[in-house]
């Protein structure tokens, strides 16, 4: 009987112990990459680095219109598959209805979920860059990353709108509200925390993904910066920057680790730390948005 | 306020899109990885001499770039090979006429573990028996290669097949572009393949003289003989010549029409006049500043097309710029 306890006992704590061991291990990959790459990179930070374009000296060698890049493209691609994706989980899940054309369109979803993202290079570079003659822009390179993480948000999207309780929706239903009013004003409102990791989740895809981009043409000595939105004239915007050449940071930094001089290899970690400090930020501001979100929604 | 701002979003994306369309004089530049950094160099000095010229270069491979340059979407090419017969033929498809110009030499350098000391010299009779594509399978260690080697098994370290570096070694060593043996560790990181070969005694692989010199400390590299008695990779040995077959030249190709206007002109002519510096301080071997004069003159003379009939081994300074 005492013996039978023991081994119910052995058996339970098993699987946390074997939980806690895998956690464990992957983050202890993850803080060695780091401490490695701070070891490497430490020394190349500061404002200069942040400030200068690519030069053959590393040490006057900077990430500047790296950097930039990465940042537009992170911004646009956002405001792309923000609605796209959003809408499309939308209708999926309250609207479709069961048949067909509905499931044609999930297996799709999934399948292009899984579909290696060069490919969605390739579709990039015939459509946006040659047939709606973008060329190789900043416009051109969102739409491809978009293109790649659309899949990653439909499927967020979907899942947060699924764990929203039927009650809320039969309550509304009961109060008057209409099909629209529900989904507006009361499922996606509670999905939406649910909605916006999965953007992050997409988002932080993005910001590492190189193949589309230089499949796409993207460069890699650039000595500019995409125009700025912000101009002195009227009306004070401008677009222009969507049309312009652009690198982002994981081109300059697989460039810089493919170079003989070891000064190189610090800059590329430097940029990796730049890399990483960008998608953590990125993660913040979703996050922060997220508990400004559900504190508005308890308040209602 | 956040009613304001929506008109004044909306406003902007009506009027936005009409402000600019054509941006500056660019000088769009493609193509092999190998000659970027030469490129890289001279568009950074290009730029603080004209503020106003701006030029953008690409990594895409020299098959890659040549596809663009081809096509006519670029002003100039960077090659680690001469342009093929197969490229040339689409250029000519599509009405696009070029100008050839050696920029540097490259040393491709077979090299070894430090501590391998049985091996100082290698002819190219035991590197093609070593790496054609019959030794797949049946050359396996050192001791086939030469009489008094260690019986040992040997480790091979290339790069990838879609490289230019693999295409000149193939073809100077083996006899043909692309025939090698396949049972190697190929990457396209030379960094991995000196990684590769100095972790293992007993491991040879070859890459650009750049990371061998940036290694020395790890790689020792092997004298070639070509039937004039051992030569090591040096500055001195590739510039003048000796070093053969394995130094190559490295190009640009400046599209003819391009070649036309004001700011390709100031760029390509400033590239030749700062070469010669601008290569040795990347990593490269400055060609003799004779040919530099030859090929500024074929330039400013605008003379179209090619020297070569595909990669060809072990030609003269001179020779490319001849004809």
């Amino acid at each position: 009987m005492h013996e039978e306890k023991l081994i119910y006992k052995i058996r339970d704590n098993f699987f946390p112990v074997a939980g806690l061991l895998a956690t464990v291990v992957s983050l202890g990959v993850l803080f060695v990459l780091i401490i490695d790459v701070f070891k490497d990179g430490y020394m190349r930070l500061n404002l200069q680095f942040l400030t200068s374009y690519p030069s053959r000296i590393p040490e006057k060698a900077g990430i500047l219109s790296a950097w930039v890049g990465t940042v537009w493209i992170m911004v646009l691609t956002a405001f792309l598959i923000f609605p796209i994706g959003v809408a499309s989980g939308i209708y999926l899940e309250e609207y479709a209805k069961p048949g067909k054309i509905k499931d044609f369109l999930e297996i799709n979803i999934s399948n292009l979920a899984g579909v290696p993202s060069i490919i969605y290079g390739l579709l990039g570079l015939q459509i946006f860059v040659y047939f709606f003659k973008m060329d190789r822009s900043v416009l051109a390179g969102a739409l491809t990353l978009s293109l790649v993480v659309l899949p990653i948000v439909i499927v967020a999207t979907r899942e947060a709108l699924k764990a929203v309780p039927l009650s809320l929706r039969e309550a509304s239903f009961a109060l008057g509200a209409n099909k629209l009013q529900t989904v507006v004003f009361q499922v996606l409102p509670s999905a939406f925390s649910g909605i916006l990791s999965g953007v992050i989740l997409a988002m932080s895809r993005a910001i590492g993904e190189t193949a589309p981009l230089i499949t796409i043409g993207a460069l890699t000595y650039i000595a500019f910066l995409p125009t700025s939105p912000f101009t002195s004239e009227f009306p004070f915007i401008t677009f222009q920057g969507l049309k312009d050449y652009f690198t982002v940071l994981p081109i300059q930094i697989f460039n810089w680790v493919s170079r003989p001089q070891k000064a190189f290899h610090s800059n590329a970690a430097a940029g990796i730390i730049i890399l990483l400090v960008i998608s953590l930020f990125i993660n913040f501001l979703a996050i922060y948005l997220r508990i400004k979100f559900e504190k508005y929604m308890r308040r209602r | 306020m956040s009613k304001i701002l929506r008109l004044f979003l909306m406003l902007s994306i009506l009027l936005g899109f009409n402000l600019k369309i054509f941006a500056d004089s660019m000088i769009k530049i493609d193509g092999s990885s190998t000659v970027y950094p030469i490129t890289e160099a001279v568009a950074e000095e290009f730029q603080k001499v004209y503020k106003d010229i701006k030029v953008v270069v690409g990594i895409s491979g020299t098959g890659g770039g040549m596809k663009k340059f081809t096509a006519n979407q670029i002003d100039i090419c960077n090659a680690s090979r001469p342009i093929k017969s197969s490229e040339q033929k689409q250029a000519r498809m599509n009405g696009i006429d070029y100008i050839e110009l050696p920029v540097a030499y490259d040393g491709l350098t077979v090299v070894i573990n430090k501590k391998n000391d049985f091996i100082d010299y290698l002819t190219v009779a035991e590197l093609k028996k070593l790496w054609e594509p019959a030794a797949q399978n049946t050359i396996t260690k050192w001791s086939q290669i030469r009489a008094g080697f260690p019986s040992e098994k040997i480790k091979l370290y290339g790069p990838g097949t879609d490289s230019g570096t693999f295409e000149y070694f193939t073809e100077a060593i083996c006899g043909a572009s692309g025939k090698s043996r396949g049972d190697y560790t190929p990457s396209e990181d030379d960094n991995v393949l000196v990684q590769g070969v100095a972790g293992d005694k007993y491991a040879l692989g070859y890459f650009g003289l750049a990371y061998y010199e940036e290694n020395m400390d790890k790689l020792k590299a092997v004298k070639i003989d070509n039937g004039k008695g051992p030569i090591a990779p040096t500055y001195e040995t590739v510039q003048n010549g000796t070093y053969q077959p394995l130094s190559r030249p490295l190009f640009i190709y400046v599209n003819r029409s391009a070649a036309d206007r004001d700011d390709v002109q100031k760029f390509v002519e400033f590239y030749l006049k700062n070469a010669k510096n601008i290569v040795k301080e990347v990593g490269y071997i400055a060609l003799p500043d004779k040919v530099y004069e030859l090929a500024m003159k074929k330039f400013q003379d605008k003379k179209t097309g090619s020297v070569f009939k595909g990669v060809k081994i072990g030609v003269s300074a001179e020779e490319l710029l001849s004809k």
